[in-house]
């Protein structure tokens, strides 16, 4: 069993195998289940998430009012051809915002690695689809190598808002993305690595700040912004830029972040953009609370 | 290592919008329920740290009654599950608590009908994953990811080791297991997690060896 980031990609280094069959062995060697039933088990969390995007770009509404239909404009914006920074990183955002849209109203998604960050890993892949014209065994794949990260930052950090704020959901999930992309993509076990850590150094310190404890507000634009960041660090470490500082210490770093976070940061909508003067009002209009 | 699974990372497949504070509140709910074994009559619910702050913009009350009423995390029910359970005669009540606890996301769960009462205190560690560290008093550490059976029993010698005699006569590996007790020679706890699941004329056969008081069983 892998402990961390450097053990992870030994092993497949060693074994001359990929990240995401490393982590089908292990998964089949901790839980007794044979492939067929690993690999099942997840083609149906990929399927939860396809839906899921596909119900999110033809458009939902919270029942806050707060998020929905984001989505659909970038869809939109994307369509009409004159956008900036390319199509395949913002298909990505939209898809990781119609995920997250579809979460926000109580639809059903695929936690990766948690609720208010399940768009990135969902968003990113879909996107680059498109693009690379994986088979279903490719994409099924994506999520075991995106699962390999994020099960090391779950047994040495947290995936946690309450625990490690944003930086440990959108953070994790940012990094997982940016690994799996690397390895469709082509890439080795140890850029997948570099990916991951060039990701993560980017959400360090990221605080988790609910509006009204809504995971909307920021939820939906952080998860946009780590699709966005999980495809840029991808595309750097694919040209063979390297992070200086080991993956296994940025996730060290991010866990000590963690805990010398204020509470008031960490999911109980008390800080941040949650105590913010529009925060707070939009907070007394949904529950109808009076506040000072 | 607290997470063993790619699934515990790549899922629960879930109601929103939270995997910490609606998924993981749904299974400490379903888990007092399989406890229980049976629907209770009320409910009191004591939320603790992030869960205080933020459960009603989570759905954490509703996923906990939700769980109560042995809905699993995907289930669509769970929105409207306070609903249910008031049309189904159930009294509940929610606390929001002011003291600290050692996980910011926590809940004790008090549920109880004419015939009994069950305690318990959860918590929700990131990703839909949960512990429960407590039931009825006694200190524990159960996943809820395995099956499990619970021995309560009078706290004397060869009591566990009867228990783990039967279930090796019906070849049943254990995973993980601990004791807890109140006091010295009085009631003890035992949690054993094992790899499948147990039928009841195992429970039975175990709930009939000498000093052991009653057994249940959580189903993965």
């Amino acid at each position: 069993m892998f402990r961390n980031v450097a053990e992870l990609v030994e092993l497949a280094v060693s074994k001359n195998k990929k990240i995401s069959e490393i982590m089908i062995e292990q998964e089949m060697n901790v839980t007794g289940r044979s492939r067929e039933e690993v690999l099942a088990f997840m083609d149906r969390n990929l399927r939860v998430m396809e839906e899921a995007v596909e119900r999110g770009i033809k458009g939902v509404k919270s029942h806050s009012g707060l998020t929905g239909g984001d989505a659909v404009l970038l869809q939109k914006y994307i369509e009409k051809g004159n956008f900036l920074s390319g199509k395949t990183i913002l298909d990505a955002v939209s898809k990781a915002v119609a995920t997250n849209e579809v979460n926000a109203a109580m639809g059903t998604i695929c936690a990766t690695p948690t609720a208010g960050s399940a768009g990135v890993v969902p968003g990113t892949l879909f996107a680059v689809r498109e693009k690379l014209n994986p088979t279903r065994e490719q994409m099924v794949e994506f999520l075991f190598t995106a699962g390999a990260f994020g099960f090391v930052v779950a047994n040495n950090a947290s995936i946690s808002g309450a625990a490690g704020g944003c930086q440990a959901e959108v953070g994790s999930a940012s990094g997982m993305a940016a690994a799996a992309i690397v390895e469709m993509a082509g890439g080795t076990p140890e850029q997948c690595a570099e990916a991951m850590a060039i990701t993560l150094k980017n959400m360090l310190g990221l605080v988790c700040d609910p509006v009204a404890g809504l995971v909307e507000v920021p939820c939906v634009k952080r998860n946009a912004m780590g699709a966005a960041n999980a495809m840029v660090a991808a595309d750097m470490a694919l040209a063979g830029i390297t992070s200086r500082i080991p993956c296994d210490e940025v996730i060290d770093a991010m866990y000590k972040i963690g805990q010398s976070m204020p509470t008031a940061l960490k999911e109980t909508a008390q800080g941040g953009l949650a105590a913010t003067p529009t925060g707070r009002e939009l907070e007394a209009k949904i529950f109808g609370i009076p506040r000072v | 290592m607290k997470y063993r699974s790619v699934f515990d990372i790549i899922g629960p497949v879930m109601i929103g919008p939270s995997s910490s504070h609606t998924a993981g509140a749904a299974r400490i709910g379903r888990v007092a329920r399989s406890l229980f074994g049976r629907e209770p009559k009320w409910a009191n619910i004591s939320l603790y740290g992030s869960f205080a702050k933020t459960y009603k913009g989570h759905g954490t009350d509703v996923a906990i009654i939700g769980g109560l009423l042995d809905f699993d995390t995907d289930d669509e029910r769970i929105i409207n599950a306070i609903d249910i359970a008031k049309e189904r005669g159930i009294k509940l009540r929610f606390i929001e608590e002011e003291a600290v606890t050692d996980h910011p996301n926590t809940a004790r769960v008090i549920i109880g009908d004419d015939k009994g009462e069950l305690e318990l205190v959860g918590i929700s560690i990131g990703g839909g994953k949960i512990e429960i560290t407590e039931l009825n008093g006694f200190e524990l550490k159960l996943s809820g990811n395995h099956p499990a059976i619970l021995v309560v029993h009078n706290d004397r010698f060869g009591a566990i080791a009867s228990v783990s005699n039967v279930l090796a006569k019906y070849e049943i590996n254990i995973g993980h297991m601990e004791v807890a007790r109140k006091e010295k020679g009085k009631l003890a706890l035992m949690t054993i997690e094992v790899d499948q699941n147990i039928e009841n004329k195992i429970l039975q056969e175990l709930e009939e060896l000498p000093n052991i008081l009653k057994v249940t069983k959580i189903v993965d």
